[in-house]
């Protein structure tokens, strides 16, 4: 069996010691607005004209802005697992970098507990494995009360 | 803009949604020439055709323009072949209104057609990460219920919405859809059928959400000055606007196939919000406003969205398109009917055809010859809808 965690897709997070996930993106050294995934390497606000981006890690928590849960498989190249096992969707809102941050939910995340504006964590989960790896992929969390 | 500088739609065409399994130059044909024949012009006098892409038929879909010039005839006239999603339909009816208002073309063609694949739409194939539509699928499985499911999702808890405001979306444009020989779905849904459909994305279920069809729209435009000197004027209704706007920086609100969002850090958020200054910027074109509306084709990929689109275009307040639903005032024969056609609901979405079946639709409301879907005394009507990659689309038809 694998037991090796890989990301699923290089340069998009980094997984902590204790599980938790952080996200790459890119903020720009003049106005600070942040971007992720950073997609280019020049900010997007007009006014900056093409400013360079740091490459930050960005907030690892934020306010739950929507979710769903989906019951049909979807289409590749979602990495299908076989029985199709059901999976939540969470838009979280960061609240250092104001900006809306799409994920899945945790594994075993109920949904009927959920409510907009609950704070969420990231963390890092199996998205699928291959015969040498666990690839993972982070994924949207209800915040630990303590 | 003032009224001799609208452009006149002077013919019709559409093929009927569904899953024929054919090529779609064969269902845009079709349209073109229904479209055609409805506007009593010859294919050899049209001097511009202007076409919507299709991006899951090969190459004749990137070039759809010259497609259909080739599949009715080469005749030697420029083309143009526009994608823009959903959209795409009113960036084609754009290119052709811009070229008969610049004095370049006196009447234009413009088609838009589909053959869908079965199930979701997926991304295009490869792997390539750099791609945020491909990304979106692959890291976190988010189709396009998903975001339709997460933007219901936002409106329950917001406003309150339920489950039975969405299915009263779809009640109402399924029995609008009964009257329409173009609908795919001419069948009235209980409340009772509704609930019992299988959950998609939560909160929503397979029939909240459009299914992806084979379809076809055409409109024949013309300039002022040549619509004048046609001997029968009388079915002839106008465009006074198009709308084809695209986010202003920072667009804080989740849009597909984005995983994430700008960051409002660093500038100003702007006062109007992307859907919100789709029909604005049609309003202020042709100096309508939502008011002096008859009736509006609004984009229902989900019956939820139909619900944010009366917000959007203004037909009332933030939060209160469900009283706006239940008071009947959307339904045929109430104050301003929104999708008479039946909507997406009754058709499923054909891309490129979907945004100029919208505007077919509105000008068969305006010639008063929609029969049993027929929108009392419809003067002004107003279609919108939004395609992924932050595409608008707008446009307003009037008597
Ligand atoms: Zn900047």
């Amino acid at each position: 069996m694998a037991t090796k965690r890989v990301p699923a897709l290089e340069g998009f997070f980094r997984e902590e010691d204790d599980g938790t996930a952080r996200l790459l993106g890119g903020r720009c050294v003049k106005c600070g607005a942040s971007f992720f995934p950073m997609q280019w390497s020049f900010c997007r606000n007009p006014v900056c004209e093409g400013a360079p981006l740091d490459e930050v890690e960005l907030s690892h928590t934020g306010r739950l802005w929507s979710f769903a849960d989906n019951q049909f498989s979807p289409p590749p190249p979602y990495p299908q697992a076989d029985p199709f096992v059901p999976y939540g969707v969470a838009a979280v809102e960061l609240t250092a970098e104001r900006m809306v941050v799409l994920g899945q939910l945790a594994s075993g995340t109920d949904t009927k507990t959920l409510s907009v504006g609950v704070e969420m964590e990231l963390v890092v989960e199996p998205l699928y494995e291959t015969a040498e790896e666990i690839r993972t992929v982070w994924k949207w969390k209800v915040a630990d009360k303590s | 803009m003032s009224a001799e500088q609208d452009v006149v739609v002077l013919g019709t065409g559409m093929h009927p949604w569904g899953k024929w399994g054919r090529n779609f130059a064969e269902y845009g044909v079709v349209a073109a020439r229904a479209a055609l024949q409805d506007a009593r012009v010859a294919w050899s006098d049209i001097d511009y055709l202007a076409a919507g892409n299709t991006m899951r038929n090969g190459y004749p879909g990137y070039v759809a323009g010259s497609t259909f010039a080739q599949a009715l005839g080469w005749q030697g006239i420029p083309v143009s072949s526009s994608f823009a999603a959903c959209a795409s339909g009113a960036v084609a009816l754009e290119a052709a209104r811009v070229r008969i208002l610049s004095g370049k073309a006196d009447v234009a063609l413009v088609v838009g057609a589909d053959t869908a694949p079965k199930g979701f739409f997926g991304p295009l194939p490869g792997e390539r990460p750099e791609d945020p539509d491909w990304l979106r699928f692959h890291l976190l499985g988010a189709t396009n219920p998903t975001y339709f499911a997460l933007y219901a999702r936002r409106r329950m808890e917001l406003y309150g919405s339920t489950e039975k405001d969405f299915a009263a979306v779809k009640i109402k444009n399924s029995r609008h859809g009964v009257a329409n020989p173009y609908a795919r779905y001419r069948k009235e849904f209980s409340a009772d059928e509704i609930a019992e459909s299988p959950i998609v994305a939560d909160p929503l279920r397979l029939v909240d959400i459009c299914a992806t069809s084979d379809g076809a729209a055409s409109v024949v435009l013309a300039s002022a000055d040549y619509a004048a000197r046609l001997s029968d004027r009388s079915r002839h209704v106008r465009i006074a606007a198009i709308s084809t706007v695209t986010p202003k920086y920072p667009n804080t609100y989740l849009d597909m196939p984005d995983i994430a969002t700008d960051s409002a850090v660093g500038s100003d958020v702007p006062e109007l919000g992307f859907r919100d200054s789709i029909a604005h910027a049609a309003y202020e074109e042709s100096g309508f406003g939502p008011e002096d509306l008859s009736c509006a084709e609004v984009y229902d990929l989900s019956t939820a969205l139909e619900l944010d689109w009366y917000e959007n275009i203004g037909l009332c307040a933030p939060g209160e398109a469900e009283s706006l639903l239940h008071s009947g005032a959307t339904t045929l024969g109430g104050k301003i009917p929104v999708n008479a056609s039946g909507g997406l609901a009754s058709f499923g979405e054909a891309i490129p055809a979907q945004a100029i079946a919208q505007v077919c639709e509105l000008a068969t409301q305006m010639r008063g010859e929609a029969g049993d879907r027929q929108v009392e005394n419809a003067q002004v009507g107003l279609s919108v809808n939004q395609g992924l990659f932050g595409h608008g689309s707008c446009v307003i038809v009037t008597r």
